[in-house]
C-alpha cells in the first residue's frame, strides 16, 4: 500500500490541475459563488483557505500515529475550527476592512469540505514533506478558479480589477448581474462547462 | 470500584488522550491570539468611528472628540462621542446605534448638531446588505449623504420619489427595506438617546 501512494511532487500537481479542487472535486463552492464579486476579497479568502489548509495538514500529519481511526473526524475539526479562529483574528487585527467586507465568510471556512478532505486523504496517511506539497498544491488550485472567476466577474461588473478602473464607465456599461450572486453561477458555470469540454476533447484525441 | 470499571476507565483515557490533549494546547493557542490581538481589533474599530467624526459633525477634529457614558431611555449604558473643534468647543454629537437590516444586523453612527434639532451625518459602520442592491446604504452619494441636511423632529419617513428636503430620505431602488432599516434605526437611536445627552448638558 505505502509504495502505492503518491510522492509530494505528484500531490503537488495533483491539487494544481488533474484534481483541482473546483473544477475537478467541485469542493468549497460557498467561498467560490460568496466572495468573488472583486479580485481582492478572493484573494483574501484564497490566501486565509490556504494558510489553514497548510497549518492543518502539517498539524495531522505529524500526529497521524496517534489518530484513533473513529476519532479522527473529531481530531481533524477540531484542528481546522482553531486555524480558522486563529486566522479569523489576524484578518480583523491587520487587514480590518477587508475582514469586515468578507464578513461571515471567514468563519465559514471551517465547513469547507476541501480542508478535511486532504486531512482524511493525505496529510492523515503521509509524512509531513508530502502533506505540504499536498496543501500548497491544493491552495494554488483552489486560488486559481477563485481568480479566474473574480477577475470576470470584476471586470465586467465594477470594470475595476484589484479595485483599480480598467474599464471606463463611458464605454462599458456596468453588469450589475456580475456583482449579485447569480454573478458567480454564471461564471462558474461557464468555466465548469468549459473545463469538461477541453477535458473530453483531449480524451477524444487521447483516443484516436 | 469493581475490576471492570477501572478497565473502562483505562480504555476511555487511552482512546481520547489525544483529543484532550490537543484542546487543551488550541485552546491555550486561541487564547495568547486573544490576547495578542485583541487590543489590535479594538483599536481598529474605534479607529475607524474616529475617522468618521469630521465627516459626521462638519469642523469636527479627530483629537478633541470626547467619549461620554450615557444611559438611553431603553435602560443600556452608551458610549456617545462629543464632537468638537479645533478651539475644544462642542459642536456637535456622533451617536451609535444598530438595527435589523434585510440581511444582518446594520450598525451605524449619526452626527448630530449640538442642540440636538438636525442630522449632520450619517455613517454605516458594518452591514450585510444585498451587493448591488442594498449594501448601496454605505455608498454617499447614492444614500449617506442626504441625512445630513435633516431635522430629528419629526422622525424621518422614507420614500420612493420626491423626497422633501428636511423629513424624507430617497429610497435606494430595489433596496426599500435596507434604506427603510437604516433610517428607523436612525429614529430610534436618535429618540434613544436625545434625552439623557440634553440631561448632560444641564
Amino acid at each position: 500500500m505505502a509504495a502505492s501512494e503518491p510522492t509530494a511532487l505528484e500531490r503537488f500537481i495533483n491539487g494544481i490541475l488533474p484534481e483541482n479542487p473546483v473544477f475537478r472535486q467541485l469542493l468549497g463552492m460557498c467561498p467560490v459563488l460568496a466572495v468573488t464579486n472583486g479580485m481582492k476579497p478572493a484573494m483574501t479568502m484564497a490566501a486565509a483557505t490556504a494558510s489553514v489548509l497548510i497549518c492543518a495538514n502539517i498539524i495531522i500529519s505529524l500526529i497521524r500515529g496517534f489518530l484513533k481511526p473513529h476519532l479522527r473526524i473529531l481530531v481533524f475539526t477540531l484542528t481546522i475550527a482553531t486555524f480558522v479562529t486563529i486566522t479569523d483574528r489576524f484578518l480583523a487585527a491587520y487587514v480590518y476592512t477587508m475582514s469586515k467586507q468578507l464578513g461571515p465568510y471567514v468563519p465559514l471556512i471551517i465547513v469547507n469540505c476541501l480542508i478535511i478532505s486532504r486531512c482524511e486523504i493525505c496529510a492523515s496517511k503521509q509524512r509531513v514533506s508530502v502533506a505540504i506539497a499536498d496543501a500548497v498544491g491544493m491552495s494554488i488550485g483552489y486560488a486559481l478558479p477563485l481568480a479566474c472567476i473574480a477577475t470576470v466577474r470584476e471586470l465586467l461588473g465594477s470594470g475595476t480589477w484589484f479595485g483599480c478602473p480598467v474599464l471606463a464607465e463611458s464605454w462599458w456599461p456596468r453588469w450589475g448581474i456580475m456583482v449579485l450572486p447569480p454573478g458567480g453561477f454564471l461564471v462558474l458555470g461557464i468555466l465548469l462547462a468549459t473545463s469538461e469540454w477541453y477535458t473530453h476533447r483531449r480524451a477524444a484525441r487521447a483516443g484516436m | 470500584m469493581t475490576m471492570n470499571q477501572q478497565l473502562k476507565q483505562g480504555n476511555y483515557i487511552t482512546q481520547a488522550w489525544l483529543v484532550i490533549l490537543l484542546a487543551l494546547l488550541y485552546g491555550s493557542a486561541l487564547a495568547g491570539v486573544h490576547v495578542g490581538l485583541s487590543d489590535r481589533i479594538e483599536h481598529n474599530k474605534r479607529n475607524e468611528i474616529y475617522s468618521q467624526i469630521p465627516n459626521l459633525v462638519p469642523d469636527a477634529v479627530q483629537e478633541k472628540t470626547q467619549e461620554k457614558t450615557v444611559q438611553g431611555l431603553d435602560g443600556k449604558t452608551t458610549i456617545v462621542y462629543q464632537a468638537c473643534d479645533a478651539k475644544g468647543q462642542c459642536i456637535g454629537w456622533v451617536l451609535r446605534g444598530s438595527g435589523q437590516g434585510f440581511a444582518d444586523r446594520i450598525e451605524l453612527l449619526v452626527g448630530i448638531d449640538p442642540t440636538l434639532s438636525s442630522i449632520t451625518g450619517m455613517y454605516v459602520l458594518d452591514q450585510k446588505e444585498t451587493p448591488g442592491l442594498g449594501n448601496y446604504i454605505t455608498d454617499p452619494e447614492r444614500f449617506q449623504n442626504q441625512f445630513a441636511t435633516k431635522k430629528i423632529d419629526p422622525p424621518l419617513v422614507v420614500v420612493k420619489s420626491d423626497p422633501d428636503p428636511q423629513h424624507e430620505i430617497l429610497a435606494i431602488t430595489g433596496a426599500t427595506i435596507s434604506s427603510e432599516s437604516v433610517s428607523d434605526t436612525v429614529n430610534k437611536t436618535i429618540a434613544n438617546l436625545k434625552q439623557p445627552i440634553l440631561d448632560l448638558n444641564r
